[in-house]
């Protein structure tokens, strides 16, 4: 009963203080929301990974596949089945046609191990079934999600829905993969039944296969993306301290304004203990509440992302991701779980205080700044510990975990100093004011600013990485886009059917008149450093010399690649592997490693792979499997939209198998706004929270203000007055945070680019300075601050001489 | 259930009227395939290789066998041939044919079995002429030259998760022809096959059970058959003997069973110098006397069989009551002992008990 009576009366503060309790709950939300739909995200993407991992019961079986990771002759296969080796094919590959990307997935079903062919949905089961799937036109399983999304492609085979397969796969017998992959008589991995995962290789196939321990397919796109993954968690979890620090500041508030009704509440008796639990039943009760709210909204915000988070995805690492979100029961109470715990976090010391409350302890008015003064000391020390340990981190680390805690020690460490530094800054324009209320108001800013500190530090979090990751964001499109114009030389690229055609069509090339010079390129696929790497074969040609860009060479590097002394390696793989200039490397080829000279490195943006550049004929000495369908033309612009057509017509390719130069650039651009639009959209986002984080301060502030107006109002200022100075004062503060972003972000850019995106994709960019992008930072503060100034000056304005009268009585 | 059980029982049901609801258009559709028309024409090693312009053939070798305590085993050995599509094979994965085997050995208190499965056109099943080799993974039928036919000196190997052997056959006797010449009529409405035998082998070789190595000497049948529409609506099932009389004569018995109680039966009496006479439905009679329990199923396990016309009426008893081939089409198959006007051994095969 007294319990009820107790929490009547705190609920009480709340009907009163409608504007606190929004704060509240509105800190609460978006902190969950953004952080749960992050969450969703990354489980939604992590989920697509493990269905596509335990396709064919990939989680459980080994499989043997090629030391270098490519494909190898079926023959092979043939070899390791006459020798009793329990294995099934598997040809597997992307399918592409415009935008649409698939992966293809082509089994044997007679020799596909019974633990793999669950989960099949009998598609191939039963007489007829068998007959339709192995025998032209084949049949293609696929998701009923994917299969909707394929209504009147051509080229596939006819589609049947099996809800057990992952997105954007398409199971098909293995006749119908080499049909649609262009490829003949080579496989990509043999799956092993559990009873032969034990035995050893025969010694001539032992040279070029390996066997490999079930789950390395799901492990491997689990490394790949992990930086992706972990960037998106980052963003989640900044904007998620950033919503806390208004949970902090309006449960401090909350507790400050009540403290007399508590302390009236004990001494009629209330058991500390009994108000300790109601205070703690009331702040979970919002919790749940505002949690509630926060994972409904991160499910919409992770509905909106998942279709750019799944194009990113799929084009930086050919992973494919379900495009609707499906989640379970267990994210949505993760979602409420956040937001209880961070309520108790945030309001940890509020509720401490209020238990060991002295009750005989009249109100006395603190002294506030000698408590000021301590403070802004003990922040300057942590913030100075902080920044010695995010030292340490960026000298010692070495993982993108020790680069993302680096950068929050950034971040922690300069979001500590600012209420010192503006405290500072007070105090020094305070000393030199003349003007009685120039004085006072400069005093005055200073008493406010403890409040309102949490509020500028979430604002400063907010900005300075809102600024960092535009900078870094800017800069890489930058790079990208010069490298593209350096790097897509050619007028006119061909992807042809198949070897005997891209001959055709570079003879047919070479006699065209506008052609200047005909380029065929081969490539190839291996494994380097632990990772997918890709072979690509060039003639020598001043084309290349001409355009494209080395990083680091050694003098006549050209020419040794040229003559097949020496090989140039992409930037993140020589960062990967610890590949330096001049070493020698081994590359595993299929007919054995391949020891060859590095005589420079090449920039190669936005390929999570490896990748190598030698001579054609040395891809194609070393991989007789090589991928021969690549010719690319110099030509003279004007006339390369007439050779397209007749090329075109001549051989029927597609405009997705002969297109010039703009078409690859566009394409390539356009990958890389997909795969930075969740970035940009969860910057957006973050700073939106700080905002409202803002906001809601200086409105629950507002409200206390009014009784330290007062005696100023007394002294003879008039409430319009009071509040010009009011607004002026709040948007003076939000612009000095932003100032303070403004080095700030360009740290956050430098730590993005040259720790960050080295250790997440291993390629390092020049930073920029965007002016604009400071602009509309400093404009976007401002606006916010004046915006949270607006509401509380205009009260001000309002307010009856009467209002201010009575609460200067009852304050004294 | 998985590809595999249609294609076993597609293979093996090929032969047999026993066609599960839904199997039975694909079995009796035989429209493009070559058809089975009298005479058979049979002509020797070109019939030992495979046929590919039919639908469905098999090469099937069973053996009877001892070992030094005088323990009895058998063996078996069987590849079959099926086409998905009649017309040229294009080869690669595209190709029409497919293969699948089985492999067994049986002793008194053992039975093990072993099945597997091939696409045609990659090389991994197939069979070859000059010298003629029958293969599927590592489980080999191969001939060495010798004198008289192409498979009078044959190797056969197998290898299961549990055992695995290596028989050498030969025989001096040439392939006997079943039914009219070859041409082996399958029911009333005449379904047939082409179909000879290879009765006479005399066997060596090794057993291996569980790691265990068991050199072993006996008797071989080899049967070769070939059709594209060997079903009639209606079949549920065959029960098929070998015999080996001690003798010399061998015989082949097969009753092929009707829903209706009724059977069409059929038989060749192969005298020691390998003549073969054939026997009419009235020559012959196949009663059950005895049945066992095996995988949930009451199978005739003893047989009481009459051939009056060569005097022959002999009783049948397992070596192994629960020969079972739990392979993705389950059957039994198994040695027999024969007792009674002859003795002998034998083997016996059952589908269709359900």
């Amino acid at each position: 009963m007294t319990g009820l009576l107790v929490l009547g009366a705190l609920a009480g503060h709340w009907r009163r203080h409608r504007l606190e309790l929004a704060a509240l709950f509105v800190g609460l939300a978006v902190a969950t929301a953004l952080w749960s739909g992050v969450q969703a995200l990354n489980a939604e993407a992590r989920a697509s990974y493990a269905e596509a991992g335990a396709m064919l019961a990939a989680d459980r079986l080994a499989a043997v596949r090629a030391q270098d990771g490519g494909l190898f002759p079926r023959a092979d296969y043939v070899a390791l089945r006459r020798a009793g080796w329990d294995v099934s094919p598997v040809l597997e590959g992307s399918w592409r046609r415009g935008d649409l990307r698939l992966r293809i997935v082509g089994i044997d079903p007679l020799t596909l191990p019974r633990q793999a062919s669950a989960g099949t949905d009998g598609g191939f089961e039963g007489a007829e079934n068998f007959v339709a799937f192995v025998r032209p036109p084949w049949r293609a399983l696929a998701a009923a999600s994917t299969v909707a999304r394929l209504e009147g492609v051509e080229g596939l085979p006819p589609l049947e829905v099996s809800a057990t397969l992952p997105p954007g796969t398409l199971l098909v017998d293995i006749g119908a993969a080499e049909a649609l992959l262009g490829t003949e008589g080579a496989l990509s991995r043999l799956t092993l039944a559990p009873e032969a995962a034990g035995r050893r290789l025969p010694p001539d196939l032992a040279g070029h296969l390996r066997v490999e321990p079930p789950g390395e397919g799901a492990a491997e796109t689990e490394r790949l993306t992990e930086s992706f993954h972990l960037n998106l968690t980052a963003f989640g979890f900044l904007s998620y301290i950033v919503g806390l620090f208004i949970v902090y500041s309006a449960a401090g508030l909350a507790f400050e304004e009540r403290r007399p009704m508590i302390r009236t509440l004990r001494a009629c008796g209330v058991p500390a203990r009994l108000l300790g639990a109601a205070l703690l039943a009331e702040i979970v009760v919002i919790a749940l509440a505002a949690g509630l709210a926060g994972t409904v909204v991160g499910y919409v915000i992770a509905a909106a992302l998942l279709p750019d988070v799944a194009a990113s995805l799929g084009g930086l690492y050919g992973a494919q991701v379900a495009g609707s979100l499906s989640l379970s029961p267990s994210w949505w109470l993760a979602g409420l779980g956040m937001s209880v715990l961070g309520a108790l976090g945030a309001s940890a010391a509020s509720l401490w205080r209020t238990w060991r409350l002295p009750l005989l302890a009249a109100a006395r008015p603190e002294a506030w700044l000698g408590a000021e003064r301590r403070r802004h000391r003990l922040q300057l020390g942590a913030a100075a510990l902080l920044a010695l340990g995010t030292l340490g981190l960026l000298l010692l680390g070495t993982g993108l975990l020790a680069g993302f805690a680096a950068m929050a020690g950034l971040l922690l460490a300069a979001a500590l100093a600012l209420p010192p530094l503006l405290g500072a800054i007070l105090r020094h324009g305070a000393a030199r004011a003349r003007h009685p209320v120039v004085q006072w108001a400069w005093a005055d800013s200073r008493q406010e600013l403890p409040g309102l500190s949490l509020a500028l530090m979430a604002l400063l979090l907010a900005l300075a990485v809102n600024l960092g990751v535009g900078t870094m964001v800017g800069s890489f499109r930058e790079t990208f886009t010069r490298y593209l114009d350096q790097r897509l030389a050619q007028e006119i690229y061909v992807r042809a059917a198949d070897g005997a055609q891209a001959e055709a069509v570079a003879d047919w090339l070479a006699a065209r008149p506008g052609v200047t010079a005909v380029l065929p390129f081969w490539q190839a696929e291996t494994r380097m450093a632990g990772r997918p790497a890709e072979v690509n074969g060039y003639d020598a040609h001043a084309t290349y010399r001409e355009n494209w860009p080395l990083l680091e060479a050694r003098p006549g590097a050209w020419d040794d690649v040229a003559a097949g002394r020496a090989v140039f390696v992409s930037e993140q793989l020589a960062r990967r592997g610890g590949i330096g200039l001049g070493e020698t490397i081994d590359i595993p080829t299929p007919a054995g490693p391949w020891r060859v000279a590095v005589a420079g490195i090449h920039p190669d943006y936005g390929n999570p792979g490896g990748q190598i550049i030698t001579a054609r004929e040395e891809v194609g000495r070393h991989w007789a499997e090589a991928d021969r369908t690549r010719v690319g033309a110099r030509a003279d612009p004007a006339a390369v939209p007439e050779i397209l057509a007749a090329l075109r017509g001549t051989f029927g390719l597609g405009p997705e198998q002969a297109y010039d130069q703009a078409a690859v650039k566009a394409a390539s651009l356009a990958i890389f706004d997909k795969t930075f639009a969740v970035t940009v959209a969860l910057n957006g986002l973050t700073l939106a929270v700080a905002g409202v984080a803002l906001l809601t301060n200086l409105l629950t502030l507002a409200n206390a203000r009014l009784g330290r107006l007062a005696p100023v109002w007394a002294a003879g200022l008039t409430p319009a007055a009071l509040a010009r100075i009011e607004a002026v004062r709040i948007v003076a503060l939000g612009g000095l945070t932003a100032l303070a972003a403004l080095p700030l972000g360009q740290a956050v850019a430098w730590m993005l680019t040259a720790v960050v995106n080295v250790r997440a994709f291993g390629w390092r960019l020049p930073v920029e300075i965007f002016p604009g992008q400071w602009a509309s930072v400093m404009g976007l503060a401002l606006a916010t601050a004046a915006l949270a100034a607006l509401w509380p000056a205009w009260r001000l304005a309002r307010s009856s001489p009467l209002a201010l009268m009575r609460r200067f009585s009852n304050e004294r | 259930m998985s590809a595999r059980i249609w294609l076993a029982a597609l293979a093996l049901l090929a032969a047999t009227p026993a066609a599960p609801q839904g199997y039975a258009g694909l079995a009796t559709d035989a429209e493009g395939y070559a058809a089975v028309t009298a005479p058979a024409r049979l002509a020797f090693p070109r019939d030992h290789g495979p046929h590919p312009a039919f639908r469905i053939e098999w090469w099937y070798l069973t053996a009877t066998l001892e070992d030094a305590e005088g323990r009895e085993w058998g063996a078996q050995w069987t590849l079959f041939r099926q086409s998905l599509a009649p017309g040229p094979d294009p080869g690669g994965w595209e190709s029409t044919q497919v293969w699948l085997a089985h492999a067994a050995v049986t002793g008194a208190d053992t039975h093990r079995t072993a099945e597997t499965y091939a696409r045609g056109g990659i090389g991994q099943a197939g069979v070859t002429l000059g010298p003629f080799r029958a293969w599927i993974d590592d489980w080999e039928m191969a001939a060495a030259p010798a004198p008289g036919d192409a498979l009078a000196d044959i190797t056969v190997t197998a290898q299961g998760a549990d055992f695995g052997y290596s028989l050498h056959a030969v025989t001096e006797a040439p392939p006997v022809p079943q039914g009219e010449d070859g041409f082996s009529v399958k029911s009333d409405v005449g379904q047939a096959s082409y179909y000879y035998s290879q009765p006479f082998y005399r066997v060596a070789g090794t057993l291996e059970i569980d790691g265990r190595r068991i050199p072993v000497t006996g008797r071989g049948w080899l049967d070769r058959e070939w059709s594209s529409q060997p079903l009639a609506a209606g079949q549920e099932g065959w029960d098929w003997f070998s015999l080996a009389l001690d003798s010399g004569a061998r015989v082949m018995l097969y009753a092929m069973r009707n829903a209706d109680g009724s059977a069409h039966v059929s038989g060749t009496w192969i005298d020691a110098e390998s003549r073969p006479h054939p026997l009419a439905p009235g020559d012959i009679s196949m009663r059950p006397v005895g049945y066992s329990q095996v995988a949930g199923r009451e199978i005739p396990t003893a047989w009481h069989l009459e051939v009056p016309r060569f005097e022959l009426a002999v009783d049948t008893e397992p070596l192994n009551a629960h020969s079972w081939m739990d392979t993705s089409f389950a059957y039994w198959e198994g040695p027999i002992r024969l007792s009674g006007s002859h003795a002998g051994r034998g083997y016996l095969e059952m589908t269709g008990y359900d």
